[in-house]
C-alpha cells in the first residue's frame, strides 16, 4: 500500500471518530429535550421508557394541558414583558451611552464609574427594596411592575458606549459643521453605526427576559399574569404526577424561544463572541 | 466655559431617561437595603430599629451557615467542571461538514429557560425516571436512587444540571477565543515538530488564558447567584441539603416576609461575594488575564 492511501484511510478514520464524538456530545446536551418531546406524545403507561418512538402515539397531553392552562395567554404575557423590556432598554441605553462616549461634560467620569461599579456588586439585596418600591407605586401584580425595574441594563449602556467609541469622529464633526443638532447626530448618524451592538443587546435581553422567573414570582400574585417560565413552575406544581402534561407544557414553552434562536442563530452566536471582544 | 455648561446640559438630557430608572431600581436599592438590615421590618405596622440584632441572628443561624457552605461548594465544583467547555470548543473549532449544526445543537440548553431545564432533569433524576430505569435495566443499580430526595446526591445533582446548562455558552466564548488565535502560531509549532497535545498545552491554552479567566469569573458569579434550579427542584431540601444563600434569603423575604433579616443576609452575602470577586479579579489581573477587557 502506498503512503498516500494510508494517509487517506487515516483521514477517513479520524473523521469517523470526530463525528462519533460530536454525536455523543449532542446526545448529552440535546438528548434530554429529545426525550422530553417524545415523552410528551406518550400515554401514561409507557411514559418512563427509554423508547424514543411513542407507541401508541397520542396528542392527549397537549390537548389536556392547553385545556387546563391557556398557553397562548402565557405566551402573550411573555411577549409583552420581553418586547417592552427590549424596546425600553435599547432606547434608554442607546440614548444614555451616546454622551458617555462622544461628549465632554461635568460629572462624566463620576457617572461612568458609578455604572461600572454596579456591575461588580451583587444584585441580591436589591430584590427586597425593589419589591417595596413597586409595592409603593401600586404596581404589584401588574406586568408594568415586572417590566420597569429591568428597563435599563447597565451592561447595555457599557456595551453601547464601547461601540460608539469606534465610530470615526470625522462623521460627527462633519455633521456639526452642517449645523445638525446633537439629537439629530445621534439619530441619523450614530444609531445606524452601532446597529451590530444593538442587535447584540436585543439578543441578550431576549434570552434574559423570555426566561425571567424570579422577579415575576415576586411581583405577580395572579397566575393568569405569569410569563411562560413562571407558569411552567406553577404547572409542574399542579400536575406533580402527570408527567405527560408537564412534558407537553414544557415543550410548548420551549418552542417559541427555539424557533427564534434557530432563525437568528448566526446573530446569537456572533453576539456572544462580539460582546466578549467589545 | 459657557460652552461646556451648555454641552453638559445636552448630555444630561440624553442620560436623564435612563438615569431615572437606574436611580430608582439600581442605585437606590443598593443604598436603601443597608438601613433595612437594621430594622425589624413590618409590612403593615411600624418598623422597629433593632441595631445589629439581624446580623447577630444570622451569625447564630445554623441554616444560614449551611446555605453559605452549600453556595461555596457550588462555587468550588461548578466553575472547574465548566472548564470542560474548552475541550468542547476545541472540538467544534474544526472545519468539517455540518459542524455549525452541532454548534447550534450544543447551544440549545443555553437559550432554554432554567425552569424548563430543571423540570426536564427533574424527571430524568426521578426514582421512576429515565436514569434509574436505564441503570436498573442494565444492572448498574439494583434499586432506584432518589437523586433529588437523597441528601447525599441532591446537591450534586443540582450542580450537574447547572454545569450542563452552561457548557454551550462557555463553549461559544472559547470558540471566539480560539478563532482569534492566528493560525500561523500553531502551524509553526507543527513545523517545529510539536505534537497536537504539545501545541495545545504550549500555545493554545496560554493564548486562551484571558478567556479562561473571564469564563471562570462569570461562572463563579452565576454559581454564587444560583437560584432557579434549586427553587424549582428542591427548594433547599431535603432538610437543608441543597439550601443556598439566594434561596434562603428569598424564603426569609417572601415566605416569612422578614425583610429586615433577609436584608441582613443579603448584605453578608454581598460582602462575601464582593471579597471573592475582588480576590479572583486581582489574582486573574496579576496573571495578566483580565487586562484585555
Amino acid at each position: 500500500m502506498d503512503y498516500k492511501r494510508i494517509k487517506a484511510i487515516k483521514k477517513i478514520f479520524s473523521l469517523v471518530i470526530t463525528y462519533l464524538i460530536l454525536i455523543i456530545i449532542a446526545i448529552f446536551l440535546a438528548g434530554p429535550f429529545i426525550w422530553l418531546v417524545s415523552s410528551s406524545f406518550k400515554t401514561g403507561q409507557n411514559i418512563y421508557t427509554m423508547n424514543l418512538i411513542p407507541h401508541p402515539f397520542t396528542l392527549a397531553n397537549y390537548i389536556g394541558v392547553i385545556n387546563f392552562i391557556s398557553i397562548p395567554k402565557y405566551i402573550l404575557n411573555t411577549i409583552i414583558i420581553t418586547v417592552s423590556g427590549i424596546v425600553l432598554d435599547v432606547v434608554l441605553a442607546s440614548l444614555a451611552a451616546y454622551p458617555l462616549a462622544c461628549m465632554e461634560f461635568y460629572g462624566k467620569n463620576l457617572i461612568f464609574s458609578a455604572l461600572v461599579s454596579t456591575m461588580i456588586l451583587p444584585a441580591a439585596a436589591g430584590l427586597i427594596v425593589n419589591y417595596l418600591t413597586i409595592s409603593k407605586m401600586g404596581l404589584l401584580d401588574t406586568l408594568t411592575g415586572v417590566i420597569i425595574p429591568g428597563a435599563v441594563s447597565v451592561f447595555s449602556i457599557i456595551l453601547l458606549r464601547q461601540s460608539y467609541l469606534t465610530v470615526p469622529r470625522e462623521l460627527i464633526d462633519a455633521a456639526k459643521i452642517d449645523g445638525a443638532s446633537e439629537f439629530k447626530i445621534w439619530y441619523k448618524i450614530m444609531l445606524p453605526e452601532v446597529m451590530p451592538a444593538i442587535s447584540t443587546i436585543v439578543i441578550f435581553d431576549f434570552i434574559g427576559l423570555w426566561n425571567s422567573f424570579l422577579w415575576p414570582i415576586v411581583v405577580l400574585q395572579d397566575p393568569n399574569k405569569y410569563p411562560l417560565a413562571t407558569a411552567l413552575k406553577y404547572l409542574s406544581g399542579q400536575f406533580n404526577y402527570k408527567f405527560g402534561y408537564v412534558a407537553a407544557g414544557t415543550v410548548l414553552s420551549i418552542i417559541p424561544v427555539i424557533i427564534v434562536f434557530l432563525a437568528f442563530q448566526k446573530y446569537f452566536i456572533n453576539a456572544v463572541a462580539g460582546a466578549i471582544k467589545g | 466655559m459657557e460652552n461646556k455648561l451648555k454641552k453638559s446640559l445636552i448630555a444630561y438630557l440624553f442620560i436623564l431617561p435612563a438615569m431615572i430608572f437606574l436611580v430608582i431600581f439600581v442605585f437606590y436599592p443598593i443604598v436603601a437595603s443597608i438601613p433595612l438590615a437594621f430594622y425589624d421590618y413590618s409590612v403593615v405596622g411600624q418598623s422597629k430599629f433593632v441595631g445589629l440584632a439581624n446580623f447577630s441572628r444570622a451569625i447564630h443561624d445554623h441554616e444560614f451557615w449551611v446555605s453559605v457552605e452549600n453556595s461555596i461548594l457550588f462555587v468550588g465544583v461548578v466553575p472547574p467542571l465548566q472548564l470542560l467547555s474548552i475541550l468542547l470548543a476545541i472540538f467544534v473549532n474544526r472545519k468539517i461538514k455540518g459542524i455549525s449544526f452541532f454548534r447550534v445543537l450544543y447551544y440549545i440548553p443555553v437559550v432554554t429557560s432554567m425552569v424548563a431545564v430543571s423540570i426536564t432533569w427533574g424527571w430524568i433524576f426521578d426514582p421512576h425516571g429515565l436514569l434509574n430505569t436505564f441503570m436498573i435495566e442494565h444492572g448498574i443499580f439494583n434499586k432506584p436512587i432518589s437523586f433529588l430526595n437523597d441528601p447525599r446526591f441532591a446537591l450534586l445533582s443540582l450542580m450537574f444540571i447547572t454545569m450542563w446548562q452552561g457548557l454551550g455558552y462557555y463553549m461559544m466564548i472559547y470558540l471566539a477565543g480560539l478563532q482569534s488565535i492566528p493560525k500561523e502560531l500553531e502551524e509553526s509549532a507543527y513545523v517545529d515538530g510539536a505534537t497536537r497535545t504539545q501545541a495545545l498545552y504550549k500555545i493554545t491554552i496560554p493564548l486562551l488564558k484571558p478567556y479562561i479567566w473571564l469564563c471562570t469569573f462569570m461562572s463563579i458569579l452565576s454559581a454564587v447567584r444560583v437560584f432557579d434550579v434549586v427553587y424549582v427542584l428542591t427548594n433547599g431540601g431535603p432538610g437543608d441539603a441543597t439550601m443556598v444563600t439566594s434561596v434562603y434569603q428569598f424564603q426569609k423575604a417572601f415566605t416569612d416576609f422578614n425583610f429586615g433579616y433577609a436584608s441582613a443576609i443579603g448584605l453578608l452575602v454581598a460582602i462575601l461575594t464582593t471579597a471573592l470577586s475582588i480576590l479572583v479579579f486581582i489574582y486573574g489581573g496579576r496573571k495578566g488575564g483580565m487586562s484585555y477587557y
